[in-house]
């Protein structure tokens, strides 16, 4: 039995709810095992997952929902704000300190994902403006240094080191150091990974700690982390009282449950999450938008950030006004994908709306690579042609392979692709309504 | 290789919260009923085994225990052993084989679960062993992969083949084909960059190392190896059906033992895709790696009275 994802099991537990007026005790109780499972098998820890369901079932059960007009748009709403309460309210910031440098601290396990997290923080603050340096401290791991000296060449950071050195401690305070000597107005210190009962290298980390007083200490967990994730969060926030936490690989198709586990222990923000091999795929972590996401609502709010950021707010509303006339044509199909190629892969976008699956996406078969066969096989169409008014016939397509460098075979399979968009977006924009009864501010934004 | 005191000893912080566990679950229980097994259940969830495999697992002990009239919470201690047991049981041709000159070890798997230093550790394995080891350094990508894995050819006092950073990894295995045959290699070990198994050009990469390795060395044995983090929840199932799409997988080496994750996904793995765990890795150190005995890893996990 494949996996299904949470949101795909919530929804389908979401559906049954939906079919119904009134809601009876047993519904809720059928509800809630569907939603128990649903968590287990994303990961969420054991004991937050029954604690979750007390506090939802609590709150379901009774006047507030049974009375209610529509039961399952309650329910729903109860287990959203469940699930956004456990992972922490609003977003949160850095902790930048007002005598500078703001020190920033990474922790976590081996693999986790902390070099590659200190170089893509450092980034994304060296674009807000910020002077960073980066600081490395594992001096265990082989080649780790050199690793962050590469990442931080490439973000055009520097980085600090003592060759041969390996006293992690004493590299943290020179580099402090050296960060205010050179007006460096954030240090960010790596470490090495670590296991939360090496008691050892648990003292070295608070040694640091006490040496730097960093301002903010962050726990780099790997988003795919299992049962485990309470025990090393549990552990790592009683050695050090971190400040919040990175969740790592978010663009890997868990579940992500470690999120609430980590939350729901630590009682500690999550900060960031990282999205992708880039050195710029680091996002700032949204908790309402991940319960959204685990609900099957999409991440609609990260995605409309995106495209705002990106794209013409007027374009897209024509865009959106046309996906909704069906009136989507190869021309648009051109001028999205150039904007897209600012916003991030196409997949990743993809991913993020509702009703859109991890699995379909697998087999929809991305291939950013294909993008640039699309680009010249649609600038190799007349104006007509890219809006549509001519069919494409076969001596048409044959004038376009030649055209474009590519096969007939292409040009086929795109036309054929770009059809099938059209029938998802008239899908897309009819379920549209129906998330818009439940009063999402899912407003559709952008066509895909 | 019996380094199986070791596994023992890495494993005891796993053995001790399980086993304190399961001993206060049974000790709990005189008497054997719906709650002792409830009770398991969660126990087996808590380890990673999973929803659907620990109520797999839970319902073959209840029916053998129907079976089997059991009525003391030991004896049903000793039928869970022989469930987990055979579940993982790795029968002797499924063993780390090595034939063909040279033998071909290609390492696999998602961001950061330990191939390369897994790696060192094989390499130096089979070097103490007298074989001529060859390293191929496919992992291209990521920054300083080539640099870490040269320190550690040189700590197992093995040869490395590699190339620039960003160069074509494909590439690289090829040229460390010919130099394994050239020098007459009798393993040749293929790290390869991590990648996370729903990424479809990465996963298409690999099927082309795969595929060139099959080409040029048909005659040699293949053992593809998922390296796989103890301390990954379900998405383990995921990657093991997604890797096993891309490179026929021959076993699994679970690493990162010696912590307080329980590995218990592979009970899954093997359930569902018949994936056997061939290797464990219980630490940083270059002999922290173990051959995979099913009999000291469910002892490890539920205790052994004695």
């Amino acid at each position: 039995m494949a996996f299904e994802s949470l949101s795909e099991k919530l929804q389908k537990t979401f559906k049954k709810l939906r079919g119904r007026g009134k809601l009876s005790e047993k519904d809720i109780k059928d509800a809630m095992r569907e939603v128990k499972l649903a968590l287990l098998e994303a990961d969420v820890n054991f004991k937050v997952v029954k604690e979750f369901i007390r506090n939802v079932s609590e709150r379901s059960v009774g006047a507030e929902v049974m009375e209610s007009l529509t039961p399952a748009q309650q329910i729903i709403k109860i287990v959203n704000e469940e699930l956004i309460a456990v992972m922490g309210g609003s977003e949160q910031k850095i902790n930048i300190s007002s005598k500078p440098p703001t020190v920033i601290m990474m922790a976590g396990l081996q693999g986790a994902g902390k070099t590659t997290t200190t170089a893509k923080l450092g980034g994304l603050l060296k674009k807000q403006g910020k002077r960073p340096l980066l600081c490395a401290c594992d001096v265990y791991r082989p080649a780790a240094v050199k690793q962050l000296q590469v990442v931080g060449e490439k973000l055009d950071l520097p980085v600090f080191s003592i060759e041969g050195s390996r006293d992690a401690v004493d590299i943290a305070k020179k580099g402090l150091a050296h960060a205010a000597k050179h007006s460096n107005d954030v240090l960010i210190i790596d470490v090495a990974g670590r296991l939360h009962i090496d008691e050892e290298l648990m003292d070295e980390l608070r040694r640091i700690k006490a040496a730097v007083e960093p301002d903010e200490i962050l726990l780099v967990v790997d988003a795919m982390t299992g049962q485990d994730a309470v025990n090393v969060a549990e552990a790592f926030n009683n050695e050090l009282d971190i400040s919040g936490v990175v969740l790592t690989k978010l663009d890997s198709d868990t579940r992500g449950g470690a999120a609430l586990s980590v939350r729901a222990v630590t009682q500690k923000p999550i900060k960031f999450c990282g999205m992708g091999e880039k050195l710029t795929d680091l996002e700032v972590f949204h908790p309402d938008r991940m319960a959204s996401r685990i609900l099957g609502m999409g991440d609609m709010l990260s995605l409309i950030e995106k495209a705002e950021s990106a794209l013409d707010a007027k374009r897209a509303e024509e865009l959106e006004k046309k996906l909704r006339e069906q009136k989507f044509t190869f021309g648009d199909f051109l001028e999205q994908m150039d904007q897209m190629k600012n916003m991030g892969s196409m997949s990743q976008i993809l991913s993020m709306i509702p009703g859109v699956n991890a699995k379909a996406l697998q087999n929809a078969n991305i291939d950013e690579s294909r993008m640039v066969k699309i680009e010249a096989i649609i600038k190799s169409m007349t104006a007509r042609e890219r809006d549509c008014a001519d069919k494409l016939t076969p001596s048409r397509r044959a004038r376009i392979a030649a055209g474009s460098g590519t096969d007939i075979s292409d040009v086929n399979s795109l036309v054929k692709q770009f059809e099938q968009m059209q029938k998802m977006m008239k899908q897309l924009s009819g379920g549209m309504g129906k998330l818009g009864r439940f009063g999402r501010k899912g407003r559709m934004g952008f066509p895909f | 290789m019996g380094v199986f005191g070791k596994l023992k000893e890495s494993l005891s912080k796993t053995r001790e919260s399980i086993n304190e566990k399961f001993e206060n679950v049974v000790k709990s229980f005189v008497k054997i009923d719906d709650d002792l097994f409830d009770e398991l259940e969660e126990m087996l969830i808590m380890s990673d085994v999973g929803v659907n495999t620990s109520v797999y697992i839970v319902d073959e002990l209840r029916n053998a225990a129907k079976e089997k009239r059991l009525t003391d919470s030991g004896e049903l201690r000793e039928e869970l052993r022989t469930i987990l047991t055979d579940i993982l049981q790795v029968d002797e041709e499924e063993k780390l084989a090595l034939s063909g000159k040279p033998a071909v070890i290609m390492v696999i798997g998602v961001n950061g679960v330990g191939k390369t230093t897994s790696i060192g550790k094989i390499a130096n394995m089979y070097k103490k062993e007298g074989k001529n080891v060859i390293i191929a350094a496919a992992d291209t990508f990521r920054a300083a992969a080539i640099e870490q894995l040269e320190v550690w050819a040189d700590r197992a006092g093995v040869n490395i083949i590699k190339q620039s950073e960003g160069s074509d990894p494909a590439a690289v295995i090829f040229d460390a084909i010919n130099a394994a045959k050239a020098r007459g290699a009798d393993v040749l070990l293929c790290d390869t960059a991590g990648r996370l198994h729903n990424k479809k050009n990465l996963m298409e990469e690999l099927k082309k190392i795969y595929r060139i390795l099959n080409r040029e060395l048909p005659d040699s044995s293949k053992e593809v190896l998922l390296v796989l983090d103890a301390t990954t929840g379900q998405n383990a199932v995921e990657q093991a059906r997604l890797f096993k799409d891309a490179a026929d997988i021959t076993g699994i080496v679970l690493t990162k033992l010696d912590g307080t994750a329980k590995g218990g996904i592979v009970f899954a793995i093997k359930n569902d895709y018949n994936i056997p765990v061939k290797l464990v890795g219980l630490g940083e150190g270059i002999d922290d790696i173990a051959e995979f005995s099913a009999e000291e890893f469910v002892d490890a996990i539920i205790g052994n009275e004695e």
